[in-house]
């Protein structure tokens, strides 16, 4: 089983440490992972501001780099829920509509494909879990509490793995934490407020670290953690699955 | 071209291809349990709701709660209450009447409102501009949903009909529940067995 | 391109300046969402019903010009008086020409959105003509001089104290009272001399039933009630797409619409209108103001499903935390986002950008309406009509360059990453947006590629 490593652009240039427990955890579990070197970026960021016309190039690219994979894994929900509902190709439509059909996030590549039942992981600490809204919503990676339906969490059964772990209730437990791609800076008074209410949550239980399947929540929120002067520390799902 | 004809051709012009009418598919549900869904459902939502075994009961209530100039009306025709007027003929002048007495055709266990239409109740406006109203329902004229309640109603020629659930309220200043918005300050329902 | 009205941005900054207020605010409506999560958990067939109400609005859009005249023809039938009206103009027209032609001055008015839309007590108070509105939340705004903030609690936005203050004001309760109690009572008595002494009244309609020609008209306080059935002359003013093809769909509807809208099981009062009361008149307008042209836009036709119970609002963490105002619109949040580019694409083209598209809203529906992916494709729309800032764009283009090219991504040093120049929050001084509250990621000192190119040899 080939796996294509895809890196989201942000993770690369700000949280190597998320990408690099990645690559060792899907390691460990003795899949072949390679990381393409030439890629950059899903074009989510483009295309949620409403210029998803000029991703062409940015799609072709990202084609390239990942048509010869069985999987392709990424330590994001929101940049595979864009890859799987936006990857377009007037010239490859049908290496598009596969890659969207084989590129998974790394949860549901953990329980769905690999079929985890155990991680040899140990993180004694109080965990808050933030459900990003596009892997929650998006690619249900966990119910939601709109719906009728009975409860799961992909990401959530594999925290239970971990040895020493205590995950803390929320009172809200899928509100967006406002991060929402460019919204964060175009609407920065609510995105800000969001984000606050949103570790305010985490801290009233006691969390001493809060985690998730996307790094760009977790980077908003650690924003507002910073700036509070706040011990509590984001850590990217992977990086707690990888721990110990 | 009239107006009319002009947005129905805009109308043709853009609707889609014709998609199927889905099936309402639903369990019916109909043993003891929608009695006490239905008096739990009514007491919840504001309602009061007395399971009566003769008319006497009625009547003895509606003494506790009036007193002897108080306007009641009687819409039906339950003999203990003939003496009470029903007379409805301006609607404006129903201002000041304190109890409306009406039967109700069938209620929903599942919400808790009542069926009526407009030959229960004389004017329209009745249960509504009334400070007070109770309702006498017959304990089998439950039905558990609504799916039902239409099931029941079928092709019926009402002029007005209209489901009552619990006295008038609103809760539009800082979501504080008030009860006795513009309509009946209280519901009453007998449930007749 | 010019922007005459505050933007949504920029009037959430406003709101924002309060934050206590802003947390009242998110507190209450996620009470309300609350409320609808345990009402909808009460019925394990939930999402099947969410999934046949959409599917028989599917089937409406599909014939809506049939079932509109089988409607027309069985409400004539029944003795109702059918206008059609193209825009709020004709509308609004029709309204003033029914009440001047029964020299009627002054009309009592329960909740209707559609009204609001068209501004009907505007241009009835340009006309010499009063118009009272009969919801409590309504009448609070209207004396306050301002839209509703939510389609259904329009006064969600204000205080019970300033409710005390302008009821003290307008109906004279004690200075300083702002017991809901006592200020509903208020209410009551003052409406109730108005609904006693109003010739015409106009409601709105929740569902018209084209098989029998009846609609229906849902209310919890029995305004629509009271004004319809003291009146000379009943208008009803619906959107087209109010209708529904049989009487046993109520049944569906009835079920969701006050489920979602409040957690009730059904409101107080669910009115059927058939036939007028002897001696007087029904008269109904139908409504098309942009709708028709919303069903021709394939990808937005399903926005035109919506019931109007306001879910999408109560559980949108952005309109709970930027109020209804902030969306300089009739109909507020995700559901009016999506409706009102339609009505005015420069205007309104900033409201498809006031959500972080987290897609709660489409989860709540109760028609299951997609309005996170609505809110999505609106953007793609109004940035290719040009109505986005030309900074915006040309940013955008740069971006665009440097992600299709490796080696423009690649270029450059930590400090030459192309994050550090594009991204949002790259930018450590207090002209950044992302600065101001919060702090940006510590730039590490190499990136994953860098990681990898040393750790994993080929």
């Amino acid at each position: 089983m080939n796996i294509g490593l895809f890196i989201p652009c942000y993770v690369d240039q700000f949280y190597p440490g998320a990408a690099i427990a990645t690559l060792q955890l899907l390691e460990k579990l003795g899949v072949n992972v390679k990381y393409p070197k030439n890629q950059t970026c899903c074009g989510q960021p483009m295309a949620n501001s409403g210029y998803e016309h000029l991703n062409g190039d940015c799609n072709e690219l990202f084609i390239k780099n990942f048509e010869q994979f069985d999987y392709v894994v990424a330590p994001s929900g929101s940049c595979v829920l864009h890859v799987k509902e936006h990857l377009h190709s007037s010239k490859h439509p049908q290496e598009a509509s596969v890659i969207s059909n084989k590129v998974y996030e790394l949860s549901s590549f953990l329980t769905d494909v690999l079929k985890v039942e155990s991680l040899p992981a140990k993180f004694p600490h109080k965990v808050g879990v933030h459900q990003s809204c596009h892997g929650q919503r998006g690619l249900h990676l966990s119910q939601m509490s709109e719906l009728v339906a009975d409860p799961f969490s992909k990401p959530g059964t594999l925290l239970n793995m971990v040895e020493g772990i205590e995950i803390v209730p929320l009172n809200r437990i899928d509100e967006c934490c406002g991060f929402g791609g460019t919204f964060c800076v175009a609407e920065e008074a609510v995105s800000a407020k969001m984000g606050q209410d949103r570790v305010a949550d985490h801290l009233i239980h006691g969390a001493e670290y809060i985690t998730g399947v996307d790094m760009s929540c977790l980077m908003h929120m650690e924003g507002i953690l910073h700036r509070r002067g706040s011990k509590v520390k984001v850590l990217h799902l992977a990086e707690i699955l990888n721990a110990g | 071209m009239t107006e009319r004809d002009k947005i129905l051709a805009a109308i043709r012009a853009n609707q889609p291809v014709l998609s199927p009418l889905p099936e309402i598919k639903f369990n019916k549900v109909d043993d003891d349990s929608i009695t006490d869904k239905f008096i739990k459902t009514l007491t919840t939502i504001g309602g009061k709701v007395v399971c009566a075994s003769k008319n006497d009961d009625i009547f003895t209530y509606i003494s506790s709660v009036t007193i002897t100039d108080q306007r009641i009306l009687n819409m039906t025709d339950l003999a203990d209450l003939k003496s009470l007027q029903s007379d409805t003929a301006l609607p404006h002048s129903l201002q000041n009447v304190e109890l409306a007495v009406i039967k109700g055709h069938f209620g929903v266990a599942e919400n808790g409102a009542i069926w009526v239409t407009e030959e229960l109740i004389g004017e329209r406006v009745l249960p509504f501009i009334s400070q007070n109203l109770v309702v006498v329902l017959n304990v089998n004229d439950l039905v558990d949903n609504m799916h039902e309640a239409y099931e029941k109603i079928d092709h019926a020629g009402y002029s007005f009909g209209t489901f009552i659930a619990g006295p008038s309220k609103t809760a539009d200043i800082e979501q504080s529940l008030v009860v006795g918005a513009h309509g009946a300050r209280s519901m009453t329902v007998f449930l007749i067995e | 391109m010019q922007n005459v009205t505050k933007n949504h941005a920029e009037l959430a900054t406003e709101f924002n300046k309060d934050e206590e207020r802003v947390d009242w605010h998110d507190e209450t409506l996620w009470w309300v969402r609350q409320k609808r999560d345990k009402a909808a958990h009460q019925l394990p067939e939930w999402e099947y019903l969410r999934d046949t109400a959409s599917k028989i609005k599917e089937n409406v859009l599909s014939n809506l010009s049939g079932y509109l005249q089988q409607f027309e023809e069985n409400a004539e039938k029944n003795g109702v008086i059918v206008h059609w009206a193209a825009d709020a103009a004709a509308h609004n027209k029709i309204v003033v020409d029914l009440l001047t032609a029964n020299g009627i001055t002054k009309m009592v008015k329960s909740k209707s959105m559609l009204t609001e839309e068209c501004h009907l007590n505007e241009y009835m108070e340009n006309n010499g003509l009063e118009v009272i509105d009969s919801d409590l939340g309504e009448r609070i705004v209207q004396l306050a001089k301002e839209p509703p903030s939510h389609i259904v609690l329009p006064c969600i936005h204000k205080k019970k104290e300033e409710i005390g203050d302008l009821f003290h004001v307008h109906l004279g309760t004690p200075e300083g009272n702002a017991d809901p109690q006592l200020l509903t009572e208020a209410a009551r008595q003052h409406l109730r001399d108005t609904f006693l002494t109003r010739r015409a009244a106009l409601t709105g309609v929740n569902f018209a039933v084209a098989e029998t020609g009846e609609f229906v008209i849902c209310t919890n306080e029995g305004n629509a009630d009271m004004g319809a059935h003291l009146a000379d002359i009943h208008i009803a003013s619906m959107g087209i797409e109010k209708i529904i093809p049989e009487r046993k769909h109520l049944g569906v509807f009835l079920r969701l619409l006050t489920r979602s809208a409040t957690g009730q099981p059904i409101t107080t009062y669910s009115s059927h209108f058939r036939r007028p009361r002897s001696g007087k008149k029904i008269h109904l307008i139908i409504v098309d103001n942009g709708r028709s042209k919303q069903l021709g836009r394939e990808d937005f036709r399903n926005s035109l499903k919506c019931i109007r119970c306001g879910a999408c609002m109560n559980t949108c963490p952005v309109y709970r935390r930027s109020g209804g105002h902030s969306y300089h619109s009739a109909i507020a949040g995700p559901i009016g986002s999506i409706l009102t580019p339609n009505l005015d694409m420069e205007k309104y083209s900033d409201l498809p950008f006031a959500s972080t598209l987290c897609g709660s809203c489409s989860n709540v529906c109760p028609v299951k309406i997609d309005i996170h992916q609505q809110l999505y494709k609106w953007r793609q729309v109004i940035v290719k009509n040009g109505y986005t800032p030309k900074s915006k764009t040309v940013a955008m283009k740069m971006m665009s360059f440097t992600l299709s090219s490796p080696s423009a991504y690649h270029a450059g040093g930590k400090v030459g990453r192309w994050v550090l120049k594009y991204a949002p929050f790259a930018i450590n001084n207090k002209l950044n947006p992302w600065y101001k509250q919060r702090d940006m990621p510590q730039p590490p000192n190499a990136s994953f590629g860098e990681w990898y190119a040393k750790n994993r040899k080929e």
